[in-house]
């Protein structure tokens, strides 16, 4: 069924933006960890995007984009008040969230961080401590800090340029503060592929619980195609109904980005006739 | 058996009719329909064949018991109008019925006539009724006038999935005046019909009409609706539905388990399908979702979803299309007509051969397939000769995109979000075989997701079983 943008944001202008969208009944549903698929227009992809947060009593869910290629790029053309042809969710397991005897860490890197703060607030309404530690290539990038705040005792930041917080990268902080507290709980990272491994990397000699999100390539989200399929402790699990959210120690990243480039000729070619051929019909085409 | 004994030995000589099709060579490059068709004379000759048994066997190898011999005679008297009533008296998909039903072991491979010539091609000719009449108006179709208005105030009825199991339900309920909601996951309506079966095969026009004809009936359809996700069982059931009806099929696609399984360019064959029917990749790049065919094209399976993966290739470009098949031609599941048509169309049929392992480049992607030479053995539990591994015998072929269908497995969704709802060990739903009711009072299932991957008409007899004794309790 179609979905009304209530509300446009741009937090990063022409390459990241929220959305508001009209959806009671995913709204009703949806749990830290659960995804939407969209299909903008007619003869459009679907794709899957995490629900960033969701409000129940107004009915509405919100999203956060990368734009990247052709759908996202439509999607960054539409305006408040317009419609997309199709949502449907909420999709995956939801992140398993309990009472933990430590603080939790979540982690976030690019438009992750709009993932994580769904999950880190459900671990706030669970009772947990939340640290959250974000990162971007630049201070402009950032995302969600203050959001996040307004749940998270401590949100520590860093860039890869040192324009703003820490100069390096998340799992630096990460080290240190998994050195300066044993009592951590549980560590949540949603980001890039080689963020995530990384993380999990960092977690490791430690021994706490990792869970990353994957984005694998998906069609029906499902559990219909096993596009999305992904080694897990050398089983093969699909991320849309046994994920998206596994133990970071057991996924195996390589074979991950490996099969995210199975498409990127095409999604050039995609990308590169919509640039050419946009203007803006809006309805597609 | 005297009452079937041919009247008329002539009739009984008059070869079957052949359908006229689009020529191999020219349908490899596009994506219509490769049966064209009877014409209305050719559907004349071949419903003359018909000796009209007063016993038809041919009805009882029908699963949901089409009076053939019926309608049959109305085509021959020339009255198309009545031959559509009587084939949608008890089916309500006729002219996808007549396009992909296994015939040749359903009502074909029991007509009399087969027994020393051919049979009467009963498919085409529903096919040709079917098509003839599509664009008149449903209601009017099957209740005569207007009865549609009889519409049963307060009755309501939900369905899960709007595959074929579904539309049957709803179709059929519908009819007798109560109001159906079907909610289906993906945005396209018609399960397999319209994400697998592939458009050269069923047109994907045929499929909308027959269920525009549902919604002029007052069907109401919502798409992107998961079952399980969007909305539970519960959930309807607490919103007054009166009963509710699972039809989700059987969609997980199982894997091979050989390594090198998740190389770039090995596919399920339900990803390829899905992509190129409901993404319309063929069509790519003015439709988005891309799908790209490989030179050398490996299919393992050897059932219509293999056949259609394999064609489906072929139009996509590929310069060979191989057909990787454990045991030999005559186990082949497929329909034996989508069989000769992929090996017109130059597919390649390995036989005795099965994959051990694919090998990757360094970038991940798949570059050849090794496989071990098969011998058959003794008969085993499903009755055809089992494949034995020939020692040491291997071979590696290049290969640069592999279609994994070897079959589909239950999808968990429905069974993990109902509470009390009784699977069985490989997560199918169990059901009274009677009533179609599952161990949940008033919530019943059938199809794919009860019976495992089966056929569109199995899963249609199952929707009607449910619907007849829905209605049964509903309206008495
Ligand atoms: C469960 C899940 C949740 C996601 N949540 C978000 C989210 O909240 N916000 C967000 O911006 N993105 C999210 N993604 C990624 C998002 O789906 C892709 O960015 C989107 O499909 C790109 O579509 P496109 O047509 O614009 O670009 P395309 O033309 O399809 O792709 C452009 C580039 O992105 C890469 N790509 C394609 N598909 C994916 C993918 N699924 N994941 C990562 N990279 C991909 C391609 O390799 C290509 O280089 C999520 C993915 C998954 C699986
Ligand atoms: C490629 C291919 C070729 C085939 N060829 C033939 C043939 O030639 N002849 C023949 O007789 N049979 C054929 N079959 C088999 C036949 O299509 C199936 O047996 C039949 O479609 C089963 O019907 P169904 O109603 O049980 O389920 P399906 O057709 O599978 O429909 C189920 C529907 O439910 C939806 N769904 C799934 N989960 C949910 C959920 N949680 N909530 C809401 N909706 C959901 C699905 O998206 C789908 O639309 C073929 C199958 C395939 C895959
Ligand atoms: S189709 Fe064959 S079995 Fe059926 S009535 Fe005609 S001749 Fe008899
Ligand atoms: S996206 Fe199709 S199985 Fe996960």
């Amino acid at each position: 069924m179609p979905s009304r943008i209530l509300k446009k944001r741009s937090l990063i202008p022409g390459q990241t933006s929220e959305l508001t969208l009209e959806a009671p009944h995913i709204a009703a549903k949806a749990k830290p960890g659960n995804f939407v698929i969209l299909r903008v227009c007619e003869g459009g992809e679907r794709i899957p995007l995490t629900i960033a947060d969701t409000d129940k009593e107004a009915g509405t869910i919100t999203i956060v984009y990368l734009v990247l290629g052709k759908t996202t790029a439509h999607l960054e053309t539409l305006k408040e008040g317009e419609e997309i042809l199709d949502l449907c969710g909420p999709l995956g397991k939801d992140t398993d969230i309990h009472k933990l005897s430590g603080p939790v860490i979540c982690v976030g890197g690019g438009t992750g961080i709009a993932a994580m703060h769904h999950i880190a607030k459900g671990h706030h309404m669970a009772g947990n401590h939340v640290i959250a530690i974000i990162g971007a290539r630049t201070k402009d990038l950032l995302l969600f800090e203050d959001e996040l705040k307004r749940f998270c005792p401590e949100v520590l930041v860093s860039t890869d340029d040192g324009s703003y917080g820490h100069k390096g990268l998340v799992t630096e902080i990460l080290e240190a503060r998994l050195k300066a507290d044993p009592t951590i709980g549980e560590v949540v990272a949603v980001g890039p592929v080689p963020m995530m491994a990384a993380v999990a990397r960092t977690t490791k000699p430690f021994g706490v619980h990792t869970t990353v999100s994957l984005n694998s390539i998906m069609v029906d989200g499902i559990g219909m195609c096993g596009a999305c399929r992904v080694s897990v402790g050398g089983k093969t699990k699909f991320a849309c109904v046994d994920g998206p959210e596994f133990d970071g120690q057991l996924v195996d990243f390589k074979e991950l980005s490996s099969r995210l480039s199975a498409f990127k000729v095409m999604e050039q070619i995609s990308y590169e006739e919509f640039k050419k051929s946009h203007v803006c019909k809006c309805s597609c085409r | 058996m005297s009452a079937n004994a041919p009247a008329d030995n002539k009739k009984v000589k008059t070869p079957r009719t052949p359908m006229p099709e689009q020529p191999a060579a020219e349908r490899v490059k596009n994506f219509q329909e490769v049966t064209l068709g009877y014409t209305p004379e050719m559907a004349a000759i071949e419903a003359s064949r018909c000796i009209q048994c007063k016993k038809p066997l041919c009805r009882k190898g029908c699963p949901v018991e089409i009076d053939i011999p019926g309608f049959i005679k109305q085509i021959v008297a020339g009255d198309l109008h009545e031959a559509y009533r009587v084939l949608r008296e008890t089916n309500s998909l006729p002219a996808v019925c007549g396009r992909v039903c296994p015939q040749e072991t359903q009502c074909e491979g029991s007509c009399i006539l087969g027994k020393k010539g051919e049979p009467v091609a009963i498919g085409r000719l529903e096919r040709f009724v079917a098509d003839t009449y599509m664009a008149s108006d449903a209601c009017e179709q099957l209740t005569g006038d207007h009865a549609c208005s009889l519409e049963r105030e307060g009755l309501k009825v939900a369905c899960i999935g709007a595959g074929p199991s579904s539309l049957t339900v709803a179709g059929y309920l519908s009819a007798q005046g109560i109001k159906v909601h079907v909610y289906e996951a993906l945005h396209e309506l018609g399960g397999v019909l319209v994400y697998g079966i592939p458009e050269f095969r069923l047109p994907k026009a045929i499929v909308r009409k027959e269920i525009d004809a549902m919604r002029a009936q007052g069907v109401e359809f919502h798409t992107n609706w998961v079952g399980g996700k969007t909305i539970t069982v519960q959930d309807l059931l607490d919103q007054g539905f009166n009963a509710v009806f699972i039809g989700v099929g059987a969609g997980l696609p199982k894997f091979l388990r050989v390594p090198g399984e998740n190389l770039i360019g090995v596919f399920s064959a339900n990803e390829y399908l899905t992509r190129v029917n409901l993404g319309r990749a063929y069509n790519f790049p003015e439709h988005d979702t891309p799908a790209y065919t490989g030179k050398n094209v490996a299919v393992f399976g050897a059932g219509n979803v293999a056949m259609d993966a394999a064609r489906t290739a072929k139009r996509l470009g590929a310069e060979r299309v191989m057909i990787v098949y454990r045991r030999t031609e005559k186990e082949m599941p497929a329909r034996l007509e989508e069989l000769h048509h992929a090996k017109d169309e130059g597919i390649e049929l390995m036989c005795l051969n099965a994959p051990v392992e694919l090998v990757g480049d360094e970038k991940g992607w798949l570059k050849s397939l090794t496989v071990q030479k098969m011998m058959l053995g003794e008969p085993d539990e499903s009755g055809r000769c089992s494949p034995i591994a020939c020692d040491g015998e291997f071979c590696e072929i290049p290969c640069d995109m592999a279609i994994i269908a070897v079959g589909t497995g239950s999808n968990p969704l429905i069974g993990q979000s109902t509470p009390g709802l009784e699977l069985n060990k490989w997560g199918y739903i169990v059901i009274n075989e009677e009533t179609g009711e599952t161990s949940i009072p008033n919530v019943f299932a059938g199809g794919d997701i009860v019976t495992g991957a089966a056929t569109v008409i199995s899963a249609m007899g199952a929707g009607r079983r449910a619907a007849k004794e829905i209605a049964r309790r509903l309206i008495g």
